[in-house]
């Protein structure tokens, strides 16, 4: 009785070869190159001390901000969890629907945009949005439409919606 | 018994495939938690169906020249004639093929193309018509959008989304006035001053006009309408005492291209 | 049986390398392309798409072409065909690929690319392109491999291949109906707004497939072992020499209505092409070349005596391919945008980025046609077929 199945379905005899490790010299030189290159990235940063970012809250608009009143349009935790699920359903609306005033769960009204409410506080991108970004390496294509500084209005960018 | 080669290399694929495709389907389906939808803006300007007429016994050549220049500004429309850094100039064949406008002037022959016939009336033969998006209400462009990244909206205006155009420029194809421009660079280096309340666009994306769709929803006029001092009529053409309505009812009218069935919403009185 | 194409002589690794650098260019030019966006090219607003979308338009009019020999022996019976039906379906599979690459590159946000697949928009045909495209694609490379395999092992093909070729029959004239549908249903484009538009792209398609399966399997047998038959190359003949005499007559029908009504907006198109307009008429040498050389090969392939010489039929399926493609690649994208809806006429010529790009995307097409080939003649050598 054949011990095996070949690819038409068909019991076999096992072909009958010497059993050893075949073309050894080409397969554990290829996988030590292999893991060489893919372990690159830890072996050639090792030892390399990269401090964790910290996103810097000085802005004029911040801190013209009384400190009971220093809140972003979500709590800080959900902001750094989901800010970019927000962005996009911000713009799906916008665009989809032309409505332009969205209410936070703290029931305080804002305009969702990213230009004027976002960076209306947080207008130091290269020291806020950049650094975080940066350390994990992640590249959003936002700012080759949205313009990276904020209007000049002079007034506080958020809340503007009455 | 063991498994053979093919069979493992079957069941590695396949479990992979349900892993990965259950991760996405998980991801793609489950109960999401849901912003809270946005509202509209306090006293936006609302219509049934925005319409626009353009009365060009009132409109001279310096007047539209002044519409074209605030609509392309406040859009950061770029204009490839005048870059920024004059190391980046481009010559004028590109300048022609790379052209992006939303508002722009033609004569009746092209603005009107069949219709001009010999012996035209002298006044019409100079005349340099002011062009712009029509959103039709029967749009070619909605209609062969693969993505709906160009949509009608409920009052009529047909609006680009440019997070979602994939570039195809199928749309382009279908209008049947011209009205659509490509960005086939970064238009960056051609905006002369950025204007800060409004985006630009990146390379790869279709634009046109959208009837100042943000400054509708702040309760504020189209900035072409503004410009023209009057020139410009845009109202709800669904609304009897509007003023398109009011223009239309007392001056013949015309409209591109009527026959081709897409029913464009901006009329000329000539 | 991919193992196949890694062994091959001296000449098949050439030609492997040849393409490989064809692909490498294209792909260096297309990188640049991202980079700097589709200016790269000689598209413009006035004439929005240009080469990339006119090689999609003839390479969907080739692929289709492999009906032409599914038809015969799976509906029809006719066993001659049972020796080629797999090259025709292999070439199906190359010149699908290169459509849907050429959509790829000629999108301008093709990082944006499956939003197509996200927001499905069923009004629009670029939607169904893109699905009856990739069906093919995937109904094809199913049943030439599963049949492929099956001659190999001497058995009969498992039977659940049957209907996926019975569907690939309907689904070939619709693929390029589809893309015929792209142009045709476009109000402002009125030398697309014809509904002989598809009917052209059906017998141009069969003009054209039918003549480079015709000078495949001529290469196939000049260098391999594999001797595809002397009476398939007469069949496909004969089918090409009907499919191009349609073509040809389809071509007058349009001249006909077009110049016999007079009217003078359809009648721009057509001069522009045939006459130049304004002064400005790149493509009216291309255009004369293509009508009249197209009508010499109608004619041409009627004799038998042509047709039965594999020297002079090879030279004027050549000559088919050439001027199909002249007529369906430089001609129908031009003659749509030009003069532009304005009645403006701003010529399009594309640029040397375009032109390897489209080089590269070629080869492609043409490495996959000659691995799959490779493949296939290899298990027919082997059978002894």
């Amino acid at each position: 009785m054949a011990d095996y199945k070949n690819e038409f379905g068909w019991f076999a005899e096992r072909p009958q070869v010497e059993k050893k490790i075949y073309n050894k010299y080409a397969i554990f030189s290829g996988l030590a190159i292999f893991i060489l290159v893919a372990t690159s990235p830890l072996w050639t940063n090792a030892g390399r001390d990269i401090p964790a970012p910290k996103p810097s809250l000085d802005t004029p608009a911040i801190q013209k901000l009384a400190d009971k009143d220093r809140q972003c349009v979500l709590p800080t935790a959900e902001m750094r969890a989901r800010h970019m699920q927000l962005l996009i359903d911000w713009r799906e609306q916008v665009v989809r629907t032309g409505n332009r005033v969205w209410v936070s769960p703290t029931g305080k009204k804002f305009e969702p945009s990213l230009t004027n409410t976002c960076l209306g506080c947080h207008s130091n991108k290269a020291q806020f949005c950049d650094t975080c970004h940066n350390y994990v390496a992640v590249t959003p294509n936002c700012w080759g439409c949205h313009l990276d500084k904020a209007p000049p209005t002079g007034k506080m960018a958020q809340a503007e919606v009455k | 018994m063991g498994i053979n080669r093919r069979e493992f290399i079957k069941l590695a694929g396949l479990s992979t495939l349900f892993g990965l495709g259950g991760k996405a389907a998980w991801e793609l389906l489950r109960p999401g938690q849901l912003e809270a939808a946005l509202t509209a803006a306090p006293k936006p300007l609302t219509a049934k169906r925005w319409a626009m007429v353009v009365d060009m016994r009132k409109l001279d050549e310096a007047t539209a020249k002044r519409c074209i220049e605030v609509c392309h500004r406040i859009h950061n429309v770029p204009n490839f004639a005048k870059p920024k850094n004059p190391k980046d100039a481009v010559s004028p064949e590109e300048q022609v093929r790379w052209e992006v406008k939303w508002i722009w002037l033609e004569h009746f022959h092209n603005a009107f193309p069949g219709m001009d016939q010999p012996h035209m009336a002298e006044r019409l033969q100079h005349m340099n018509f002011l062009l712009l998006c029509n959103h039709c209400d029967n749009p070619p462009c909605v209609r062969v959008c693969p993505t709906k990244a160009t949509f009608r909206r409920e009052d009529g205006v047909v609006m680009m989304d440019m997070h979602r155009c994939i570039g195809c420029r199928y749309c382009m194809a279908g209008c049947p006035f011209s009205a659509r421009s490509f960005n086939w660079r970064d238009p960056r280096p051609f905006v002369q001053q950025e204007y800060p309340d409004y985006p630009t666009r990146e390379p790869g994306m279709v634009e046109k006009c959208d009837f100042c769709a943000k400054l509708l929803a702040k309760g504020q006029m189209p900035a072409c309408v503004v410009e023209s001092q009057g020139a410009l009529i845009f109202g709800d053409l669904a609304d009897e005492t509007s003023p398109v309505r009011e223009a239309l009812k007392n001056n013949f009218a015309i409209r591109r291209k009527p026959f081709l069935g897409t029913n464009p919403q901006v009329y000329y009185i000539v | 049986m991919l193992e196949y194409a890694l062994i091959g002589s001296r000449r098949y690794y050439a030609l492997v390398g040849v393409l490989l650098l064809f692909i490498l260019v294209g792909a260096f030019f297309y990188l640049k392309q991202l980079q700097f966006g589709l200016g790269l090219t000689g598209m413009g607003r006035d004439v929005s798409w240009g080469f990339y979308i006119a090689q999609l338009t003839y390479l969907v009019g080739v692929a289709a072409s492999a009906v032409m020999v599914v038809l015969p022996y799976y509906l029809h019976n006719y066993k001659a065909f049972g020796r080629i039906t797999v090259l025709g379906e292999f070439l199906a599979v190359a010149s699908v690929t290169m459509c849907l690459l050429f959509v790829i590159v000629d999108l301008g946000r093709p990082d944006r690319m499956f939003n197509i697949i996200k927001y499905p928009t069923p009004n629009s045909v670029l939607f169904w392109d893109m699905i009856v495209l990739n069906t093919y694609l995937f109904l094809n490379i199913v049943i030439g491999w599963v049949v492929l395999e099956a001659e190999k092992n001497q058995v009969a093909p498992p039977k659940w291949v049957k209907p996926l070729i019975y569907l690939s029959i309907p689904w070939a004239p619709s693929i390029h109906t589809v893309t015929a549908f792209l142009y045709a249903g476009l109000p402002g484009r009125g030398y697309w707004l014809t509904a002989i538009m598809a009917p052209r792209f059906l017998s141009s398609a069969f003009a054209a497939g039918p003549a480079l399966l015709i000078l495949l399997a001529l290469l196939v047998r000049k260098y391999t072992k594999f001797d595809p038959g002397r009476e398939q190359i007469q069949t496909l003949a004969k089918i090409v020499t009907y499919a191009i005499i349609v073509n040809v007559f389809f071509f007058f029908c349009e001249i006909f209505t077009v110049f016999y009504s007079q009217i003078p907006d359809h009648m721009l198109h057509f001069k522009y092409l045939f006459q130049g307009i304004e002064g400005k008429g790149r493509l009216v040498p291309w255009m004369w070349f293509s009508i009249v050389f197209m009508t010499i090969a109608a004619l041409l392939m009627v004799i038998p005596r042509v047709r039965q010489n594999e020297t002079t039929l090879a030279l004027t399926c050549g000559l088919i391919i050439l001027t199909t493609w002249i007529d369906k690649g430089l001609g129908l994208m031009t003659g749509g945008f030009v003069p532009n809806p304005l009645e403006k006429v701003v010529e399009y010529w594309p640029t040397m980025p375009e032109l390897f790009i489209t080089l590269g995307v070629y080869g492609i097409g043409f490495l996959i046609l000659t691995v799959l080939y490779k493949v296939a003649v290899t298990v027919k050598e082997e059978i002894g077929a």
